[in-house]
């Protein structure tokens, strides 16, 4: 056993409002240079829908992630020789289009056009050209587009789903949409890491995240290609690949990331968990339908005894087992069993879990009424034995969160009704009924287990949702030099300024 | 001192000292301003037709320029049957003409595509056009002075060997026509310009990337390997120093 720690993640759906405040702190934070305008380390998308960059889960195109061949796991986007002889010229690198042309508005002309007849307008300008530009694709472009035939009937998460499911999803009086916030999920096995010919991305042993070395990045851009979230970027103007680095400077003086710490509707969770290193191989390489329990087993009890002493041998300090043993995000992925990393087919085995969310009954309108195809006393209890009419469908779901197994998913959906009925019960009628209690032994959990969750889901404090590890940055100092020759010392040398080079 | 020994003696020493210096330094000491500045995110289609047949071009050209610096007599002996010496002409030549047609379309790209403009420095384009001249007179070479693989084993292979051995001997250039003269002097303008320009990405081509494991995983801070804390002891040691410690096992850099 090589036990490691992790800061990880849970992204709660169901909470998830849309307002995009994750994704504007993070571009004040880290994207607002030049080069990187049209990056979104944080997105959030409409889903179903074909998200950011324009259909990115399409790996026949994007060839992003590991695949097995012959028991084997391997880049689907190269071999070790092609991605030699691919660096003149990379097929499956996304072209700017996919994203889009970032743009701004010429406002200067409101001040400096000339009299006329008609009012100046501020029109919109290429961030890359200074040209005026025709926009056809921008940030959230998608946003809210639930049902559209531009967007959602593209998502490549309809694979499997019956087609007159998807009809249903398309009628204007039967949209369901969600929102999927992404970030990069700081794998377990990263293809990126994999692809980078010049070794430039690694993975932070002491709290996994991953990072590219800026001077060691020589721009093959095969990390953008090899990454199945794409949540690599290429910087166009100083050559070099960028990426989401979990804010690790805020990490270590004990903040948690921007976009946790500004969700308005505080649906992030963040924490270290545990993990076997010696089972990454194997907890990848598993059969497409075992990948969720693979990577789950992989996951290590803070509590048990052999597990603390294992990570101890391996130099984990008691702040950080402590740390691992207070994880909402190990409460929510092992403990409560509720939530998944998002398509674990991709073999890279993100460790940023997902509660997948619920979504209204399927209904139609009929004669100015809304008509729900299940019986309208105790709704509630009827969908919770009829999940396959909620509206979102369970295999799109399941494809998202689960490699198309239905079974995964079912249990947690079940588990987040029950929540909800048994919450609803107690609050509104006082008490619970026999079959209340029913639905909740039939979800597999008990009442004591449904009022955790529903703390730790709807009132928990800062310090709940975000368990950072002390990183003692007061003692980094210390540990590489004398105190008194580095205070000596700071201030002498020179830092290059990351601009491009000739 | 004449113009001879000016550009194919004291130049090449020049060009050889500034590669050799100024790289290691760039490396060394801005390694940020080193990267293939790719530019496919910006275009794509002309970049494949451009950089694919030029990058494989030049580098079987390159290839062949090497093989006969290093191996002439091999060569020689190749070349002495007629038909091998027409069949290595045509390839060099074809594989020119080829290179030829991927510096040219990358050109185009570079001056007319907007976004790609928009990227462009100066050193960018003076590196197209340094190119462009040395595959020019190449060809002006092959062309009008057959045949080049015949003649370069008792020319250039002694020139370049005179340079790189420290014994110049200029004079075995001097007397060659204009085009084959400003194909030799625009090869040490390439080696001088090298380190100033995107042409450094060149010596980091990564190779390594054929054996080196899969996953990168870095210890940061090492010291919480090298030095467990026991489970008794507080979470932030106050008396002890760690570097005591540490220096028992070489230091914070020790082996993990």
């Amino acid at each position: 056993m090589n036990v490691r720690a992790h800061v990880s993640m849970t992204f709660h759906l169901d909470k998830c409002i849309g307002c995009h405040t994750c994704s504007v702190a993070c571009k004040n934070l880290w994207t607002d240079r030049k080069g990187t305008e049209y990056m979104w380390w944080n997105n959030v998308e409409t889903r179903p829908g074909t998200g950011y960059p324009t259909g990115w889960e399409d790996q026949e195109r994007f060839k992003g992630g590991w695949e097995k061949k012959n028991g084997q796991l391997e880049l689907r986007l190269h071999s070790r020789a092609r991605g030699l002889t691919n660096l003149f010229y990379n097929p499956a690198l996304p072209e700017l289009d996919d994203y889009y042309e970032p743009f701004t508005f010429d406002y200067q002309h409101l001040f400096s056009a000339p009299e006329g007849d008609d009012q100046p307008v501020a029109r919109p300008v290429s961030m890359i050209t200074g040209e005026p530009l025709n926009l056809e694709a921008g940030p959230n472009w998608d946003d809210d587009l639930g049902g559209s035939n531009l967007y959602a009937q593209n998502d490549p998460n309809w694979a499997g789903v019956a087609p007159e499911i998807q009809a249903q999803m398309a009628e204007i009086e039967r949209v369901a949409f969600n929102y999927m916030p992404r970030i990069c999920n700081h794998c377990l096995n990263p293809a990126c890491v994999a692809a980078c010919p010049s070794g430039a991305i690694y993975k932070r042993a002491e709290d996994g995240v991953v990072l590219v070395n800026e001077n060691k990045c020589k721009g093959w851009r095969m990390c953008v290609a090899a990454c199945p979230y794409k949540k690599v970027y290429y910087n166009w103007a100083t050559g070099k690949s960028e990426k989401c680095i979990l804010c690790f400077p805020r990490l270590e003086t004990g903040q948690a990331p921007a976009c946790f710490h500004s969700c308005v509707g505080r649906i992030r969770y963040l924490g270290a968990i545990l993990y076997d290193a010696d089972r990454i191989a194997t907890a990848a390489n598993a059969e497409t339908q075992e990948l969720v329990q693979a990577q789950l087993d992989a996951i290590l009890d803070p509590f048990d005894p052999q597990v603390i002493a294992a990570a101890r041998a391996n130099g984990l300090g008691e702040d950080w087992i402590k740390a691992a043993q207070a994880s909402p995000v190990y409460k929510f992925v092992k403990v409560w069993k509720l939530a998944l990393p998002l398509h674990p087919e991709y073999r890279t085995m993100a460790m940023l879990f997902y509660i997948p969310p619920l979504s209204p009954i399927v209904s139609s309108i009929e004669e100015g009424l809304v008509r729900l195809e299940l019986p309208p006393e105790k709704v509630d209890f009827e969908l919770f034995n009829h999940l396959e009419k909620a509206r979102l469908p369970l295999e799109y779901l399941a494809n998202l969160f689960a490699a198309g197994n239905v079974e995964v998913i079912k249990p947690i959906l079940r588990k987040l009704l029950a929540v909800r009925i048994y919450k609803r019960r107690q609050s509104v009628e006082g008490s619970i009924d026999p079959a209340t209690l029913k639905i909740v032994e039939a979800a597999g959990t008990t009442p004591e287990e449904i009022e955790a969750i529903y703390q730790l889901t709807t009132k928990p404090t800062l310090q709940e949702r975000f368990v950072v590890p002390p990183y003692h940055r007061e003692m980094a100092t210390e540990v590489w030099n004398d105190p008194l020759a580095h205070k000596g010392e700071t201030g002498v040398g020179f830092i290059e300024l990351p601009v491009r080079g000739d | 001192m004449n113009w001879n020994i000016l550009l194919f003696q004291v130049f090449p020493y020049v060009a050889l000292a500034l590669l050799i210096i100024v790289s290691f330094q760039r490396m060394r000491g801005k390694p940020f301003s080193v990267s293939s500045l790719s530019s496919q995110l910006l275009e794509r289609k002309l970049l494949y037709f451009g950089s694919v047949p030029f990058h494989w071009g030049v580098l079987f050209i390159l290839l062949g320029h090497l093989l006969a610096l290093l191996l002439p007599q091999g060569l020689l002996l190749w070349n002495a049957v007629p038909m091998r010496l027409f069949v290595l002409e045509i390839t060099g030549l074809a594989l020119a003409l080829w290179t030829l047609g991927g510096l040219l379309v990358l050109l185009y790209r570079r001056l007319s595509n907007r976004r790609i403009l928009a990227v462009t420095r100066p050193t960018d384009v003076i590196v197209l056009l340094l190119l462009l001249v040395s595959i020019l007179t190449g060809i002006l070479t092959a062309v009008m002075y057959r045949y080049g693989s015949f003649w370069f084993p008792s020319v250039f292979t002694p020139y370049l060997w005179s340079i790189f051995t420290l014994r110049p001997r200029p004079e075995l250039v001097a007397d060659l026509p204009f085009w084959i003269q400003l194909h030799v002097f625009n090869f040490w303008l390439l080696l001088a310009v090298f380190p100033f320009t995107r042409l450094i990405h060149i010596i980091t081509v990564p190779l390594g990337y054929l054996w080196r494991p899969w996953q990168l995983v870095i210890w940061v801070r090492k010291h919480r390997r090298l030095q467990p804390i026991p489970p008794a002891a507080p979470p932030y040691p106050t008396s002890a120093k760690p570097q005591a410690a540490l220096q028992d096992k070489g230091g914070a850099y020790g082996s993990d």
